[in-house]
């Protein structure tokens, strides 16, 4: 409270000047919407919505994590043994596969969704219609259903390159889906940097080369590795772009071309198959614990990025 | 040596941002090449408005398939606009900060729960119901069109809410000093300024429900007939290739493929219509 000086007794009219001109108190509030019913309404639909949208959430993270917890401890451990037998229904096979199948792609995807950004940022003249091209396709990209890119990557991948379902084919399938979403944060990430930093660096004598891999893109690492961080989201939630490129083979495999099943196709396997619904609610537990976990790190590194900026 | 290296590092760039229009070329060269044919083959009146699907008695109508995908769709705009677009001012005017903080990480993780695990929620919790409310199986175009607008929801209480943000204070600002309550003022000052930002959001969000697979396939029931009611199971062209993929051989795989072609065909649409609004939103 800024108005109240020391010394001198905080009062309430102050208070209620310090927040704002428009500040009414709940019962001021109250009498207005005596007279306007619509305002009422309006607000109550508001928070109904929030409500219901909040509350579903809850539902699904409640409902998943009561069902799913009691039959992840009845089946421990043999739900974590090594090997996938249909007896013990294993879901580390699926686990490891999973974290290849992540830093496979990821090997792929972001190296060149990083080049594509700092290319569009700090290379291409502004407005130049390569530019637009790029931006339109990357746009496009990221609006492609996983079910196309699945059938994309079985033509291509799978039967004309010959690769069979494998681990190399999902890899690349799903290196592509993620590179929109690494060029569009690694571009915003570029483009919060100052251009004070660029200048300064050029000021100096360094060349352009040196300025981004030195100057520009050290500051905007927070930012890319939040967009990193949201694509191995993606690839973890991935099922339908998977299932006709890598298979849904159960087992660890021993090189890129074998099948392999990451942890959201295992949990498809499993409700088609019928059989195993309580394993696929374990599953379903260590799914969604694996994306809220790789939310919150997502949040905090963009929260990182907002300190730096500031 | 130097300017060797810089000049390599540019190409380099260059390739990798060219990679995209690559992939994007890429796929509409496969998709085309395996769908067209099988298109020209089972001839386009067939296909597009043939309302029999039998692989086995070589029967490709994906009529059905086309009118499924658009009914949920539809379904689950009707539910996730409304809800979304309330919330989306909710959060971006009323919301007390301290609210906020826990809003909108909520609303990001919605976004981020695969579709898989909305599957299941929608197969364990909104099926049952489903089933206690309209009998049958519970698995119909109505328990979709429910899963479909929730998913749908993050998708536009995010484009909304920023569309909302971007419009200038003194919009509201106004219309309270005109007298109107701050709930009005919002509503129909604020609001409409925002239509196009909106109307982008809602378009995201159809591209998103059209494209939904894995989490409708387990609760539409799947039925490749043309659907009667809100009450029946219906089939969408994601759920007929997810479906049959597995199995299918010649024409019936290339019919698949074609489907797919429909699919992305709908989805340049949208996404075109996407980026004009984008695009108008900006001048």
């Amino acid at each position: 409270m800024e108005l109240a000086e020391k010394g001198t007794v905080v009062r309430k009219e102050n208070i209620d000047i310090a927040k704002g001109i428009n500040f009414r108190t709940w019962q001021q509030k109250l009498r207005e919407y005596k007279h306007q019913p619509l305002s009422l309404l309006l607000k109550l639909l508001m928070i109904l919505a929030m409500v219901l949208s909040v509350g579903v959430l809850i539902l699904l993270i409640g409902y998943i994590l009561i069902k799913g917890v009691p039959s992840l401890i009845h089946y421990f451990p043999s739900i974590f043994s090594w090997e996938y037998t249909s007896e013990n229904v294993s879901m580390t096979p699926a686990i490891i596969n999973t974290v290849i199948m992540t830093v496979l792609s990821l090997i792929i995807a972001v190296p060149i969704g990083i080049f594509a950004a700092i290319y569009l940022v700090e290379y291409a003249k502004r407005g130049s219609r390569l530019v637009k091209i790029i931006r339109i396709t990357a746009e496009t990209l990221s609006g492609i259903p996983s079910i196309v890119y699945g059938l994309f990557g079985y033509l291509l991948f799978v039967i004309t390159l010959g690769l069979g379902y494998s681990l190399i084919s999902g890899a690349v399938t799903l290196a592509i889906m993620i590179l929109p979403l690494i060029i569009r944060t690694t571009e915003e990430a570029l483009l919060s940097v100052p251009d004070s930093y660029r200048e300064g660096s050029f000021g100096l004598g360094a060349g352009r080369l040196r300025t981004v891999f030195r100057i520009v893109l050290p500051s905007a690492v927070p930012g890319i590795l939040a967009g990193v961080i949201l694509a191995i989201g993606r690839i973890v939630g991935e099922s339908a772009a998977l299932i006709f490129t890598a298979g849904t083979y159960a087992a660890v495999p021993d090189s890129l071309t074998d099948s392999a099943r990451t942890l959201s196709v295992h949990m498809y396997a499993l409700l088609s198959e019928g059989l195993y619904t309580e394993q696929a609610h374990a599953a379903a537990v260590v799914l969604l614990v694996l994306v809220i976990g790789i939310n919150a790190l997502s949040g905090f590194a963009a929260k990182k990025l907002v300190s730096k900026g500031n | 040596m130097q300017k060797a290296k810089e000049n390599i590092m540019h190409i380099l760039f260059l390739v990798s941002a060219c990679i995209s229009v690559i992939a994007v070329v890429t796929i509409c060269v496969f998709l085309f090449a395996n769908g067209v044919p099988a298109i020209a083959e089972i001839g386009v009146f067939d296909f597009l408005l043939g309302e029999s699907w039998k692989p086995l008695e070589n029967q490709f109508g994906i009529f059905p398939m086309i009118v499924g995908s658009l009914y949920v769709t539809a379904g689950a705009i009707l539910i996730g606009v409304p809800i979304g677009l309330l919330c989306a001012v909710y959060m971006a005017k009323f919301c007390p900060q301290r609210v906020y903080k826990i809003l909108k990480p909520a609303i990001e993780l919605m976004a981020g729960i695969p579709s898989i695990v909305y599957g299941f929620f929608g197969l364990m919790v909104i099926v049952p119901f489903m089933q206690k409310l309209a009998g049958g199986s519970g698995k119909n175009m109505l328990t979709a069109a429910v899963l479909l607008g929730i998913m749908i929801l993050p998708t536009i209480i995010g484009v909304a809410e920023s569309a909302i943000r971007a419009v200038p204070e003194s919009y509201y600002e106004g219309s309270l000093a005109l007298g109107a309550t701050s709930e009005r003022s919002v509503f129909f000052a604020t609001l409409p300024a925002a239509k196009t930002g909106i109307m982008a959001g809602v378009i995201l969000g159809i591209g998103r429900a059209i494209g939904e697979t894995m989490a409708v396939v387990m609760v539409c029931g799947n039925q490749s007939v043309m659907p009667e009611g809100i009450a029946s199971g219906i089939r969408t062209l994601t759920a007929n290739i997810v479906l049959e993929m597995g199995y299918a051989a010649d024409l019936h795989r290339d019919a698949l493929i074609a489907t797919a072609v429909v699919l992305f065909v709908f989805i340049l649409i949208i996404n075109t219509l996407f980026s004009v609004l984008k695009n108008r939103n900006k001048d």
